[in-house]
């Protein structure tokens, strides 16, 4: 029995987080001694399906339909779940990204399968096959053991990291049955700002709150996170008061992110805030407020005042990278 | 118009999370629960589109009677009726399952949920009861507008939206955005407390799997200060101490 991912495409192209679920479905796949499928939907090249070789996946299913083109969970779920069923596999593995969210869930009921979304580590497969998973907004973990045959795994972005495994990749074509009653929600648009990092993909966030006190102060801001290549983020108050929009709020509410550097400028530090960010793996706090809860959670803190401090991050910046 | 709202009933957002017997359970010591708060998203979207007599919101909770609080504040806010699946909600397996029979026996033009309630995240059970209807479900939405027969939704996608169009009956998660939380005046909730609360029995269903153990991340080291005049040594700590630059 060997292990299916589905591989998300944007534009026919595949994302970090892909690689990684790639990487991660590759790593179960090896201890089961098993072999890893892919399945991609929509229009990828073949140069693009290759590179999942790089991770691990042997053969990749493509599916080119024109009617599947755009993501309809509905019908892509179909669609993978057939796919398991045609070779046999039993554990598959997706993103959980926004997509992703939409789609495993279906996948799990149409093969009762039982399903962890948000998994951060490999599975354990000691006396069963039991799969670490982000709770609580990050306050906690939950570890959930599934007993069904069938298994679906959503694992969380940065949480497993991209691993290469090089094998010789087949590309086969796949044909699925398609149901019009599967397609009755219609794509209408799809708008991207395609200049800007994702917040839920990215690996350095610099975000800002309160303490900023208006919008006109971003400029900094952006700048910074410009610089580093990073995604900028906000704590709920500055979304409410569109100072920015909601898409940037982090937190319980908010997204959860779990990116390798947070960089939290003007932000106290509210325990809804740090359950969406906690799980960051380097925290750095300005704020001028020494007692500011936030520094108790921070790796790396500066006490100063935020229209002073930045501009001297960035210029040193910089500075750094001449 | 006739819509179901699904409210989960999850600890509040300021309560300290901690576990019993041997990390198994969560517990609930002194914690006060509280409206998943997406939910009441969905909710306020249900009334926006009530408004004027247009419709009706029943909302659903699977839950033991712990929950009727917190049903009763949905009724406050402004549900007509209440249904409570009286059993615990083990999974969202379970969950969906419920709510799916009960919506295939009730004629609801859409069903709306919270975007992932706050306490397990699992963002599962909107996707779930339009599989178990095999019906059209759309995830973590940030806008939706209905002209009685076709409805026309944002969703978030990672860096932008993509807008959908559904004719017909529909599952969507609400994120932020959606619509303005509205909170119970004083009307609201004295007529709560008449509203009809309809408690219903569960159907049984397989168990696919279960949490077995729950972890608290690992607290971090102290804060490591540096002074506000030296941004330089923050750069260089980042490059070469942590190494995330
Ligand atoms: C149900 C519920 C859910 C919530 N969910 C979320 C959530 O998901 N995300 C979220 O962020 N919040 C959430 N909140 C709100 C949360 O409780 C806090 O109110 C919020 O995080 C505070 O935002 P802030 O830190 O930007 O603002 P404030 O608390 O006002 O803090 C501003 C900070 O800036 C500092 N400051 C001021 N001026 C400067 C300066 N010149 N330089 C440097 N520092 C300066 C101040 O010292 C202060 O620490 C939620 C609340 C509730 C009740
Ligand atoms: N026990 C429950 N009863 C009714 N609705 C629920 C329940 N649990 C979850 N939901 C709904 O499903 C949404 C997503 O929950 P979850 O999949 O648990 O993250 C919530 O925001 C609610 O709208």
């Amino acid at each position: 029995m060997s292990v299916l991912v589905y591989v998300e495409q944007a534009n026919g192209k595949f994302k970090k987080s892909v690689f990684e679920a790639v990487s991660y479905a590759k790593a179960i796949a090896d201890k089961q001694s098993t072999n890893l499928i892919a399945i991609s939907i929509g229009n990828v090249a073949d140069s693009e399906l290759k590179e999942l070789g790089k991770y691990g996946a042997s053969k990749v299913l493509s599916v080119t339909n024109d009617q599947l083109n755009s993501f309809v969970n509905q019908a892509y779920a179909a669609v993978i779940a057939e796919a398991a069923l045609k070779e046999s596999t039993n554990i598959i593995v997706l993103s959980n990204s926004f997509s992703g969210k939409g789609l495993a869930p279906r996948v799990a009921v149409k093969l009762k399968a039982g399903l962890v979304d948000g998994a951060v580590e490999l599975p354990n497969f000691d006396g069963g096959f039991s799969v670490k998973k982000t709770a609580f907004s990050g306050k906690a973990f939950a570890v959930t053991n599934l007993t069904s045959a069938n298994k679906v795994i959503a694992l969380n972005p940065n949480a497993f990291g991209v691993k290469e495994s090089a094998v010789d990749t087949v590309i086969e074509d796949f044909s699925p049955t398609i149901k019009s009653t599967d397609l009755v929600a219609i794509v209408k648009e799809i708008v991207r700002a395609t200049n800007k990092i994702s917040l839920p993909d990215a690996e350095l966030v610099v975000s800002a709150g309160r303490g900023l006190k208006g919008p006109e102060n971003w400029g900094m801001i952006e700048e910074l996170a410009e610089l580093l290549g990073a995604a900028t983020a906000c704590s709920k108050p500055v979304s409410d008061a569109d100072w920015r929009p909601h898409s940037e709020h982090v937190g319980q509410t908010g997204i959860a992110i779990s990116p390798n550097l947070y960089i939290a400028i003007g932000i106290s530090g509210a325990i809804q805030h740090l359950a969406g960010v906690s799980s960051s793996k380097v925290i750095v706090v300005i704020n001028k407020d020494p007692e500011a809860p936030f520094f108790k959670v921070a790796d790396y803190g500066i006490v100063g005042d935020a229209f002073e401090v930045v501009p001297r991050i960035i210029a040193a910046l910089k500075a750094h990278k001449g | 118009m006739k819509i179901l709202v699904c409210i989960s009933n999850v600890p509040d957002t300021t309560a300290k999370i901690t576990f019993t017997n041997d990390n198994t359970q969560f517990n609930t010591a002194g914690v006060q629960f509280i409206v998943n708060p997406y939910d009441e998203i969905a909710l306020s979207k249900a009334i926006e589109l009530c408004e004027g007599g247009k419709g009706t919101i029943t909302v659903i909770n699977v839950g033991e009677s712990v929950t009727d609080p917190t049903i009763r504040k949905a009724l406050a806010i402004g549900a007509d009726d209440a249904v409570r699946v009286d059993a615990y909600p083990r999974d969202a397996y379970f969950t969906a399952f419920q709510i799916a029979q009960y919506a295939k026996s009730n004629d609801f033009d859409m069903i709306l949920c919270g975007r992932e309630s706050i306490d397990y995240n699992g963002s599962q059970v909107a996707a779930m009861i339009g599989e178990f209807m095999d019906i059209p479900s759309i995830s973590i939405i940030k806008k939706l507008d209905f002209d009685g027969t076709t409805a026309i939704i944002e969703r978030e996608i990672e860096g932008g939206k993509e807008i959908v169009s559904v004719t017909g009956k529909f599952v969507a998660s609400c994120a932020e955005g959606t619509a303005e939380a509205k909170i119970p005046n004083m009307r609201g909730i004295m007529s709560a407390r008449t509203k009809p609360l309809q408690v219903i029995a569960a159907e049984s269903i397989e168990e696919l799997g279960k949490v077995t153990k729950f972890e608290t991340p690992a607290p971090r080291g102290t804060v490591k200060l540096i002074a506000a005049e030296n941004a330089e040594e923050l750069i260089n700590l980042l490059h070469s101490e942590a190494k995330v630059i």
